[in-house]
Order: structure tokens, then C-alpha cells, then sequence
């Protein structure tokens, strides 16, 4: 902050510190409000700028959508970082040297808008506006199409993927009829359930997907963000709603849960965070809003330790809450254009945690913010 | 009263003075006082004259001559009767021979008479029963009565005589003394009796007394003698007592009085119908219509209106008297009843209970209300309406009325004539009695009628939309839709998109009430549930939903200290709402706004919000694209809904036209008459020209303005004003210090004046768009279809006229408008019309005075004899009241000629 920002700062600066010591001097009592309004004003004028980007990747010349890291690996292994862009490549980032190792070209030249390993950094899903959900095969340099499942989905609605089994997932995905979601196992590829909304709840399309259990073994549950501005909770083995919240006005852009705290959180083209909590009798409930400055929010997630989370904003900002609270810690202004996606990385090691950061100005910001904590 | 009685004065008081008191009364009171040649008295018919008149003038001659000292005077004869009266045992023996012992009494039966009734306490007389002859006498002796001195009335007696005689007689010999009273009778004392005649009720007596008659024979003479008399009760004694009468004489207590007399009368009427009776009502039906056409509808229909209603809602012989009691008005005063029955009913049912199926059965009542009520007057009120078509709705006989009326009130509406020549007030008022009309059809009804509906909703709204004024088009708007909402009860409804208002909202209420009226508080109770469907966002058939209710987390307190959250947060003071980079040069602006790019939502929506500001603040930069930019701005289509789109472009055109007034005005003004715009454009373009016109005069508006704006960028430039002004200052500050003043008035508001930068232009605004307004393009007719633009084009010249006041060029342009206006004087849009007198206005307000007297005398004078011929006859009230004040303007003006030669 530029000392002469603000005249009026200053001079209440240096008038709080002549007067401070003689307050406490004098012991004089001071009442706490009194006392939380000065430490306030304090931390704020103490406040550390925010950071700047660890570094910055170029090079996809396309407005990026999807991030995905992969660097749980150990120390021979080089953590990688995996990116979808509008011209339909997939990049393969090297974190070490920061280059692109490898271009995947899958998907016809249109947009990808998801990439997730499967198990290894060998085994690659993408799904791209082709309506195709593609399986890559890495290993040892090979880049190659195994598998690819043909979705008939025309959305932007992200798959979601949950390991169930070793070598056994579920994936949820946006259906081809208009409200309908449909599950599948891989890599056998049979469906496993096709969850449609009731007759006449004119839910709209699904809009994000999040598939979790709560521990290993138990009913797999999908969470599902639609047109509508709803969130609903669906039972995947009976295929069955089981409880739904009407959490915004607008289409939920996105959504994360947290299963510990059985608590999530959901962003829409509103003005507005919503936190939703999951009670014992599987009801979603409101927990609290959260108001933001600029409208609009294109991806949420929650960092893997449930400590922080990152929103990516129509406003070109990158906004890190505090989970717990929600509350707010920083706000990263760098991109100068639409944030499409956040993304946090999976170091085994906390203090090389990164957070990266996809916009439309081509670029792929790449954080290390609160990873001390 | 009766044939001796208009005899009886003559020889009681002397010829010349009664002469010269009837001469009085007849002049003023024709109507009210019977003159007595024709005067039938009470009883009279033809044969009982006679006989009386042969019987009773020998012994009026004998006692009543004034002359004779032997005789004794009539009062003295009532003085002994009296006395005779008091000295009664208290059981009259069978035959009392009254008679003989009053055998000198010239009126021996009416004594006899007066001795019954006086005993039998005045109950349950039969005054049928007396016959002629003694009705004849007893109205002599009342008459005499009235006149007798002070000395011969003894207190109570006297008054007690006149309150049980035969109501009417004692009525007619009471206004007829009272229109004699002068020397010797004191008006106050008849008026005193009148009083307690009024407030003993004795007025329900006197009806159901010639109802009686009526019912064997009646003479209507003498009924309409009767009616004048109790209708005009009050202006006959307020004329006598010059306005100092009782209270009980003022219109709004005796009509309720009266209207009380008609009730009781009723009740009697209804007994004696329940006793199996033939009684005649057409009496009372008369006094009833005399008595609405006098203009008292609200005293004694406020009284009859409540008490019939309640006594109508289950007795069958109550309707069956209430319809007869309208039924026998005469027609001459049908209008009136029918008019306040319908104003007064609470409702259209109770309407119905009151007047039957009168306007089936009465050619009269039936034109007012299917004609006069609807077409022909327009001030009556919505409820009035509504009690009117309900009426109409709720009797099959009356339905097919119904349609009629529906048929020639869509008649009227489609018009276009009537469109153009009827007043705002009353289409508003027949398109209610349309809605009204249509809230009462049934399905079947709308089934046979739907083509006919349909024809003349599309006639009407294709008229009614072609107006330029606001409230017509929405008018026409709102009919057409109501009407095809109901004639399309499947399948797609006309649907316009205006402003809703109150006057939508009724109209639109208007089609959706059902006349019956338990309507009303079941509305709320919809609303209460539509609230309740609506109260759970989500579907009710998802069992585990929930609504939105948030959970509020248990504490809310400062989050920023939670002691286990070790995050600090980053400082966010930066974290403002987005804002595009607008450009900053004017020439960028222009490249954006013409640029074909599309993607660039945000720039060209930032661009258009900043462009005003940007024109302001670089004057000079302006000047040099000043057209091209007027241009653009012309030609800008709105790309993104930005909100307020029209007024930011149009700020900004007017900023474009003020900093840059001649090259901007003469291209705005030969673009309005150019092929290929549209209205809108066009009249964006006049509305640009006035606005930039009122920036351009106003020193005020412009001042702060042009401060505000030129400070930032061009401070070297000002700095040589700046000085000037401190110069000026400084000056003032010394004159201020070596002058005392004397008051300590506002000295030191300081006024900005500032050369009107009008004054220069005024032309290039005013000329350009006066000059081509006869001359048709193939896309644009002023004179023709195109009046809307027409009538906002004189509106703007007006106003350019009134900017254009002190300017050089302002004769000129007035002698232009002059012409303008008489060209255009008779044109039949009414917002032209109102146009061309607000240039009127303006132009007697900004040319000046003698440059009218010099310049354009004749001109002038031909205008006045045309405002009056508006003011007179046009169908449009603005127009009228426009033309009002042009006229007192105009004799403003003639004073100031007078008051300045001398």
C-alpha cells in the first residue's frame, strides 16, 4: 500500500501511537469493545499486502478451464500439473522446470473442461465439449485415447469421480436427457444408476457434480447443483433424492463439500457464497451466506486439510476464505480476465502446497498462500 | 280554498288589500298558491260545489259583513264554540244537538264536527265521512280561524284546532294565510302551527288522506295543488320570513321529515294491502318525483333508500309496493327517481328489489337508464355503474337490455369519431361500463356474441392506438385486452405491454368482480393462500425438502479474533467492485462505439456510461468530431440491456448539442425531416433539441455544470479567468467595506449571470425545424398519420419559443409560429391542438410586447376569436383550459397597452 493512499490513515496511525502507551500507562481502563476496535485497526493497518504469484505458466494460447495437480508422488517422481483449454489440449505441466512436458490432443479441437487422474499420474480422465469423456493411457510416454465414454451431454456440467473400490470408480455425469444425471462404474463403463428428478420439480440442467462417502465402503452420495439455484442430495444406490435446498436464485456454477464437517459451500452467478451443513437425518440446511463485492463465481474447492478454501471469480480475483468461519484472508488480483478454475495441489508435504489458478487471459497463476498452516 | 273559500277573504278582509296579496303571491309563487277562482279546495268536484255555493254564501254574506255591528264576527263565533268544546261532559251523549244550540253559528256542521273530533282526541277520524258540504264549511272556518285577532286565540286551542282539522284542508288554509299575512296576521305565528303540523306528523296524514280519496276518485287538479304545496313547503316559508325560518324548514330536515311521511304512509298502505284493500300509491309516487326533480334526491331517498331495502329482502308486498311507488312517477319526473334509486341502492341486487322490472315496463326509465346513464352523461361514479349493469344482469328480461347496451357501448368505442371528438373522462367512462358490462356475460351470451365483440375491440383499438395521447392508447389497450381475454377462453390472449396504474388497475378489477359481493372478503383469503402456495420454494411433492430457512450458527460474534484460527488474513482494502477501463478519448470512444466487434460488451457498455462525462470535460475535442459523434449517438442501438440506456445516450447527445451548438443543431434538424428514421429517432431528436436548448438558456444549470467539468483538465486555461475573478473580488471586498448598509438584507447571495448562449443559436434550433413540416416524404407524413411527431413538434417549438425569450431572434420566430399555428388551428388530434397553444402561450410570454403590437396586430386578432371558439367547443378539456389562459394572457397584454400610452 502506497504510504499516501490514504492521509487520513496515517495521521490516525501516528495519533494511536502517541496516545497507546499512555493509555496503558495510566491504566486506564478501557472498556473491550474499545479495546477490539483499536486491535482491529491495528491488524488492518498491519495487514501484509497480498502475494504475488509463485509463478505464472503461459503457453496454452486458449482460455484455460480445468486444473488438476498431481505431485503426491515421491521424490524421483516430478510433480505435474494437468491443464484443459478452449482449443481442446490438455497440457501436462512440469512444476520442476515449468514447461509444458506434454500436449494432449483428445478432443477434437473443443474445449476441455475437466481432467482428473485416476490412481496414478499414468491414468488420465478428460471430458471436453465433444461430449466425450476420455481415459488416457500415459505410462511411459505414451499419450494415448484407452477409453472414451460418449456423454450426449451438450453443458458445461463437470464430471465427478469417486474411487470406490481398488481399480473400481464411480464417475457421475450430466445425462443426455435435459435434468438427468447418470452413473457409472469404471473402467467397465455399466451404468450403474440414472438418478432423474421428479416429474414436474423443474430443476433445470445439472450445473456441478460432487460424488463422496463418508468413509470408505459406505453408500456412495452425490451432491448436484442445478439451474435452478438448488442443491440436491442424492442416494446412489437406491437413486433416490433425499433432501434438496434452494440455495440461490441463479444456477449453482459451482460447489464443494466437505464430508468431516458434513458441511459445503456453493457459488452461483450471484453476488453470494452459500454454506449449506448435512444434519443426521440427511436434510441440507442453510448454515450461512456470505456476501461478496463482485458477482459471480466460476469454481469453488476446498483444500484437501479442510483449513482454507479458494474461489475463482467472474471479477478476474481469486478470493482464499478461511473454512471453519468463512472467513475472508485474501483476495489475489493478478489475472485480467474471467478465473475459470482453482485448484489446490496434493504435495505430501504441506509446505510446498500450491494452489493454481486458470483464467481466459490464457494464463495459469500458480500460489503458495497459507501453506505454512 | 273551496268555492265560498275563495270568496271568504273578499268579504272578511276587503276587497283591495286581498287583491293586491294575491296579486303578490301569484306573481312570485304561481305554482304554490292556488288562485282561487281555480282553486278546487280540498273535496272539490263539480256537483259539491254547487250545492255548497248555494248553500253556504247566504249565511256567509249575513254573518262576515263587516258593515253589520248586530252580527258577530266568524271568531267570535269559533270563541264560543270553544268555550262550548271545554264545557263538554266527557261522554257526548248519541245525538248531541250541537247544531241547535250553534244555530245561529254560521258553519253549524263543522263545529259539530270539530266538537266530535275534539273529544274523540283526534284518533281514527273519518274525514271521507264528512261530506262536502261540512268540508266546505270547515274550510271557511279555519280560514276565518287564522285570521282571528290575538284576543280570540286562546293558547293551545286554537293552535290544537288547525293540528286535528283534515290535514290537507288545514295545509291549504295555512300557506294560503300565510301568503296573505301582512297587518294584521304575524307570518311567525302560521309558521309557528305550520311547525307542529310538520312535527306532529300530520304530513303522513295529509298523504294517506288523498291516498284514501284517491282510491275511490281523486282530482288531479287538486293533487297537483296538494304536491306543490307540501313539495315547496320550505321556499314558501323561507320567502315569508326572508330566510329567518325554523330549522325544521330548511330543505335537508323537512325532505328526510317528508321522506319519514312517506314511509309511515307506506306502512299504512301495506297494512291496508295485508287486510285485503285496494289502495292507490300513485299519490305518494307523485310527491316522490316532484320532490327528486326538485333536486332533493339525497334528503328523501337517503331516508326511503335504507329502510325500503330492509323492508324489501323477504316481504313480496313490500317489492310489489316499492316497484309501484316508482312505477306511478310520472315520466316527466322518471329520470330523477330512477337517477337517485340507482345512485343511493347499496348494491345491484338491492337495485333490483327496489325497482322490478321497471325499465322493462317503463319506455322512459328505460331510456335513462340504457342511454342517458350511459351515453349521454359520463359523471357518474364506478359503483353507480356497477349497480346499474347488475341491475341490468340480474333479470333475464332485463339481460337482453343487457346486450343491447353492450353493443352500443362497443359501438361508441370503436368509433373513431368518437374517438377524436369525445372527452378523455367519459371514453374512460365508457370503457369501465364495457368492463362492467363484460364481467356480468355468460359463457353462452360471449359464445353468440364472440364476432361481434371482436370486430369492435379491433376497430377500437385500432383507433384509439393511433392517438397520441398516452392515456388513450392505454386505454385501448387495457379494453382490448380484458375483451379478448374473455371472448379467448382457450388459446392465445391479446397481451400489450404498458405501465400499469392505478386507472389499469381499476379497469382490470373492474372485468374480474362478480356482482355478487361476497367477492370482497373471500379476496383476501386467495391471496392468503396463493401466499402460502408460494411460501415453500421447493415442490410440495418432494417429501425431504426444506425450505430455506437458514440455520443461524449459535455465535455470530467477531470472527476476525476466534483464538483457534491461526490464518491471518492478507490486507483486502483493494478488493473494490469491478470496474472496465472505460476509454478516455473521445476518438477511442467513437472507434469502440462504431467498431463491429461484439464480444466487447463490457468496453462498449463502460464507453457509453462515460461518454457524457468525457464531452464535457474536453469541449475542445468534442468540437472537432462534434457531428460525427451526433451521428453515432443518433444511429446507437442499445447492445446490452444497460439500464437507462435512452437517457444516458440521450444526456449525451444533449452534451454533444450544447458544447457544440450550430454544426449539431443544423445536422439533428435536417435529419428530422430526412427519409429512413424512425418516430422514436425523430423525436429523440426533438426531445435532444429542447433539452440542449434549456442547458443552453439556463445560466444556473449550465454554470455548475461547465464548473464542475472544466476544472480538472484545463486548469492553465481558467487560471486567466480565475485572476479576473479574484480582481473582481477584491474590488467588491473594498466597496463592501467603505459602504454601510443600511438593511442586512441578502447581500452576499450571489447570483451567477451569465450571457443566455441561447440567445446566438436560437435560430439554428428554431427555423430548420418550422420550415419543412408541409412537405410529405414517402416514409414521413407530419400532416398526415404521423401527428404523433406533429403534435411533439409544435410541443418542442413551444419550448424553443420560451428558451428563446430577450433573444435577437425572437420576433422572427414568433411571426413564423404564428403561421405555423394558424395553419394547423383545426387539426383534429387533440395533442396537436394542445401543442399549438402552448406555442401560443409562449410566444405571448417571449416576444415582446410591442413587438406583437407592431408586428403582428392582425394576426393576433385572429388568433383570439379562434382560442375563443376553442375554448367554447373543443371536446378536449386541456385544450380548453390551454386556450383560457392564451386568452387571459392575451388580456394581460391589452391592459399593459393601456396602461402605457397614459
Amino acid at each position: 500500500m502506497h504510504p499516501w493512499n490514504s492521509t487520513v490513515g496515517s495521521a490516525s496511525l501516528k495519533l494511536m501511537l502517541k496516545l497507546l502507551p499512555r493509555l496503558f500507562q495510566r491504566r486506564i481502563l478501557i472498556e473491550d469493545s474499545m479495546k477490539s476496535k483499536v486491535a482491529s485497526l491495528f491488524t488492518a493497518l498491519m495487514a501484509l499486502p497480498p502475494p504475488d504469484p509463485q509463478f505464472v505458466l503461459r503457453g496454452t494460447s486458449a482460455a484455460v478451464h480445468t486444473l488438476y495437480f498431481s505431485c503426491g508422488g515421491s521424490e524421483p517422481d516430478i510433480p505435474l500439473l494437468y491443464s484443459g483449454s478452449e482449443s481442446g489440449f490438455i497440457h501436462v505441466w512440469n512444476l520442476r522446470t515449468h514447461r509444458v512436458d506434454t500436449a494432449l490432443d483428445g478432443h477434437g479441437r473443443k474445449s476441455v473442461y475437466c481432467v482428473e487422474t485416476m490412481g496414478g499420474k499414468d491414468r488420465l480422465l478428460s471430458q471436453g465439449r465433444d461430449q466425450r469423456i476420455c481415459l488416457w493411457d500415459l505410462a511411459e510416454g505414451r499419450t494415448s485415447v484407452t477409453d472414451s465414454v460418449f456423454t450426449e451431454h451438450v453443458g458445461f456440467c463437470r464430471c465427478s469421480l469417486l474411487k470406490v473400490a481398488q481399480g473400481r470408480w464411480l464417475m457421475a455425469m450430466a445425462a443426455r436427457s435435459l435434468e438427468e444425471i447418470q452413473i457409472l462404474e469404471l473402467p467397465s463403463k455399466t451404468s450403474v444408476c440414472t438418478l432423474k428428478p421428479e416429474v414436474g420439480a423443474k430443476l433445470g440442467m445439472p450445473m456441478c457434480l460432487k460424488l463422496w462417502q463418508l468413509s470408505c465402503g459406505s453408500q456412495p452420495v452425490l451432491l448436484a447443483g442445478y439451474e435452478d439455484g438448488s442443491v440436491v442430495l442424492w442416494n446412489v444406490s437406491m437413486g433416490k433424492a433425499l433432501s434438496q435446498l434452494v440455495c440461490h436464485q441463479e444456477p449453482v456454477m459451482s460447489l464443494d463439500f466437505d464430508s468431516e464437517k458434513a458441511k459445503g459451500i456453493s457459488g452461483s452467478s450471484e453476488k453470494v457464497l452459500s454454506i449449506w451443513s448435512l444434519n443426521e437425518q440427511q436434510n441440507l440446511q442453510v448454515y450461512k451466506t456470505h456476501e461478496l463485492v463482485n458477482a459471480g463465481i466460476s469454481d469453488i474447492t476446498i483444500r484437501p486439510d479442510k483449513k482454507i478454501l479458494a474461489t475463482a471469480g467472474w471479477d478476474h480475483r481469486i478470493r482464499i476464505f478461511g473454512w471453519k468461519k468463512l472467513k475472508p484472508l485474501a483476495v489475489l488480483d493478478y489475472h485480467t480476465a474471467t478465473v475459470h478454475c482453482v485448484s489446490f495441489s496434493d504435495h505430501s508435504n504441506p509446505r510446498e502446497r500450491l494452489l493454481a489458478a486458470g483464467s481466459k487471459d490464457q494464463r495459469i497463476s500458480v500460489w503458495s498462500i497459507y501453506a505454512q498452516t | 280554498m273551496y268555492g265560498e273559500g275563495g270568496a271568504l277573504p273578499v268579504t272578511l278582509s276587503g276587497q283591495p288589500r286581498c287583491r293586491a296579496a294575491r296579486n303578490r303571491v301569484t306573481l312570485g309563487h304561481r305554482l304554490v298558491c292556488p288562485v282561487p277562482e281555480h282553486s278546487p279546495g280540498v273535496a272539490g268536484h263539480t256537483r259539491a260545489r254547487e250545492t255548497s255555493q248555494n248553500a253556504a254564501l247566504p249565511s256567509l254574506e249575513v254573518s262576515s259583513s263587516p258593515g253589520s255591528t248586530s252580527s258577530i264576527p266568524a271568531w267570535g263565533w269559533w270563541l264560543q264554540c270553544a268555550s262550548r268544546v271545554a264545557a263538554l261532559p266527557p261522554v257526548l251523549p248519541p245525538r248531541y244537538d250541537a247544531i241547535t244550540t250553534c244555530r245561529r253559528c254560521p258553519f253549524p256542521p263543522a263545529c259539530v264536527n270539530l266538537l266530535r273530533r275534539a273529544r274523540s282526541d283526534g284518533g281514527a277520524e273519518d274525514v271521507t265521512a264528512l261530506g262536502e258540504r261540512e268540508r266546505a264549511l270547515f274550510g271557511a272556518f279555519l280560514r276565518s280561524l287564522a285570521r282571528a285577532p290575538g284576543a280570540a286565540r286562546p293558547e293551545g286551542v286554537w293552535q290544537r284546532c288547525f293540528l286535528e282539522g283534515p290535514a290537507s284542508l288545514v295545509l291549504c288554509v295555512l300557506l294560503e294565510s300565510l301568503g296573505s299575512a301582512g297587518a294584521g296576521l304575524d307570518p311567525r305565528e302560521v309558521v309557528g302551527v305550520l311547525e307542529q303540523f310538520l312535527q306532529e306528523g300530520r304530513v303522513s296524514a295529509l298523504l294517506w288522506e288523498v291516498c284514501q280519496q284517491q282510491a275511490q276518485a281523486g282530482c288531479p287538479e287538486l293533487q297537483d295543488v296538494l304536491i306543490n304545496k307540501i313539495v315547496c313547503l320550505p321556499d314558501h316559508v323561507s320567502n315569508k320570513l326572508q330566510g329567518k325560518n325554523p330549522p325544521v324548514f330548511f330543505p335537508q330536515n323537512y325532505f328526510p321529515l317528508l321522506g319519514d311521511a312517506v314511509l309511515q304512509v307506506l306502512e299504512k298502505i301495506s297494512d291496508s294491502l295485508r287486510g285485503g284493500l285496494d289502495c292507490s300509491i300513485s299519490f305518494v309516487s307523485h310527491v316522490l318525483g316532484k320532490v327528486c326533480i326538485h333536486g332533493r334526491q339525497k334528503e328523501i331517498l337517503g331516508v326511503l333508500v335504507p329502510r325500503l331495502t330492509d323492508l324489501t329482502k323477504s316481504d313480496c308486498i313490500w317489492q310489489r309496493i316499492c316497484w309501484r311507488l316508482v312505477e306511478c312517477v310520472p315520466d316527466r319526473w322518471m329520470e330523477a327517481v330512477v337517477l337517485g334509486f340507482v345512485q343511493r341502492a347499496p348494491g345491484a341486487d338491492v337495485l333490483s328489489r327496489l325497482l322490478g322490472n321497471l325499465v322493462v315496463k317503463n319506455k322512459k326509465a328505460q331510456f335513462v337508464v340504457t342511454q342517458k346513464m350511459l351515453l349521454l352523461q359520463y359523471g357518474h361514479t364506478t359503483e353507480v355503474l356497477q349497480n346499474l349493469l347488475g341491475y341490468l344482469s340480474l333479470d333475464s328480461l332485463r339481460r337482453t337490455l343487457l346486450l343491447r347496451v353492450l353493443q352500443e357501448l362497443l359501438e361508441t368505442w370503436s368509433s373513431s369519431s368518437a374517438v377524436k371528438h369525445s372527452p378523455a373522462e367519459q371514453q374512460l367512462y365508457i370503457s369501465k361500463a364495457i368492463l362492467i358490462c363484460l364481467s356480468h356475460l355468460k359463457e353462452p351470451e360471449i359464445e353468440t356474441h364472440r364476432q361481434e365483440l371482436l370486430t369492435s375491440m379491433m376497430e377500437g383499438v385500432k383507433c384509439r392506438l393511433d392517438s397520441s395521447l398516452l392515456q388513450q392508447r392505454r386505454l385501448g389497450m387495457v379494453v382490448a385486452e380484458s375483451i379478448s381475454l374473455k371472448i379467448n377462453t382457450e388459446g392465445p390472449v391479446l397481451k400489450f405491454e404498458y405501465e400499469e396504474d392505478d386507472e389499469t388497475r381499476e379497469l382490470k378489477s373492474l372485468l374480474v368482480q362478480t356482482p355478487s359481493f361476497c367477492n370482497v372478503p373471500s379476496l383476501p383469503d386467495d391471496e392468503n393462500e396463493k401466499a402460502g402456495a408460494a411460501l415453500p420454494l421447493v415442490p410440495e411433492s418432494n417429501e425431504k425438502s426444506h425450505t430455506a430457512a437458514p440455520v443461524m450458527p449459535n455465535e455470530e460474534s467477531d470472527t476476525e479474533f476466534d483464538s483457534d484460527d491461526d490464518l491471518i488474513p492478507y490486507d483486502m482494502s483493494e478488493d473494490k467492485e469491478l470496474k472496465i477501463k472505460a476509454p478516455v478519448y473521445i476518438r477511442d470512444c467513437i472507434e469502440v462505439l462504431t467498431g463491429s466487434r461484439t464480444e466487447d460488451v463490457d468496453k462498449w457498455e463502460a464507453t457509453v456510461k462515460a461518454l457524457e462525462s468525457l464531452v464535457r470535460k474536453n469541449p475542445a475535442a468534442t468540437r472537432e468530431v462534434s457531428v460525427e459523434l451526433a451521428k453515432i449517438l443518433l444511429h446507437l442501438e442499445e447492445k446490452s440491456s444497460i439500464e437507462g440506456f435512452v437517457e444516458l445516450r440521450q444526456r449525451t447527445q444533449v452534451a454533444v448539442l450544447t458544447t457544440d451548438p450550430i454544426p449539431v443543431a443544423k445536422y439533428l434538424t435536417s435529419q428530422f425531416y430526412s427519409l429512413n428514421y424512425s418516430l422514436r429517432q425523430r423525436m429523440d431528436i426533438l426531445d435532444v433539441l429542447v433539452l440542449a436548448a434549456q442547458e443552453l438558456s439556463c445560466p444556473k444549470f449550465c454554470g455548475k455544470t461547465k464548473h464542475s467539468g472544466a476544472q480538472k483538465p484545463c486548469i492553465q486555461l481558467l487560471q486567466g479567468s480565475d485572476s479576473s475573478k479574484g480582481w473582481r473580488r477584491v474590488v467588491d471586498e473594498r466597496i463592501k467595506n467603505k459602504t454601510r448598509r443600511l438593511d442586512k438584507g441578502h447581500c452576499d447571495m450571489e447570483l451567477a449571470s451569465r450571457p443566455n448562449e441561447f440567445n446566438s443559436v436560437a435560430g439554428y434550433f428554431f427555423f430548420p425545424l418550422i420550415q419543412h413540416f408541409d412537405r410529405p416524404l414517402t416514409t414521413f407524413d407530419l400532416l398526415g398519420e404521423d401527428h404523433l411527431v406533429l403534435g411533439r413538434l409544435a410541443h418542442t417549438l413551444a419550448i424553443l419559443m420560451y428558451l428563446a425569450v430577450n433573444t435577437v431572434a425572437v420576433t422572427a420566430m414568433g411571426k413564423a409560429l404564428l403561421e405555423f399555428v394558424w395553419a394547423l388551428r383545426f387539426h383534429t388530434d387533440s395533442y396537436v391542438r394542445q401543442g399549438l397553444l402552448s406555442c401560443i402561450s409562449s410566444l405571448l410570454l417571449s416576444v415582446p410586447t410591442e413587438r406583437i403590437l407592431a408586428d403582428m396586430t392582425e394576426e393576433l386578432l385572429e388568433t383570439q376569436s379562434w382560442l375563443g371558439d376553442v375554448m367554447e367547443k373543443d371536446p378536449d378539456g386541456d385544450c380548453r383550459r390551454l386556450a383560457l389562459q392564451n386568452l387571459l394572457l392575451m388580456e394581460n397584454l391589452k391592459k399593459k397597452l393601456e396602461v402605457v400610452p397614459s
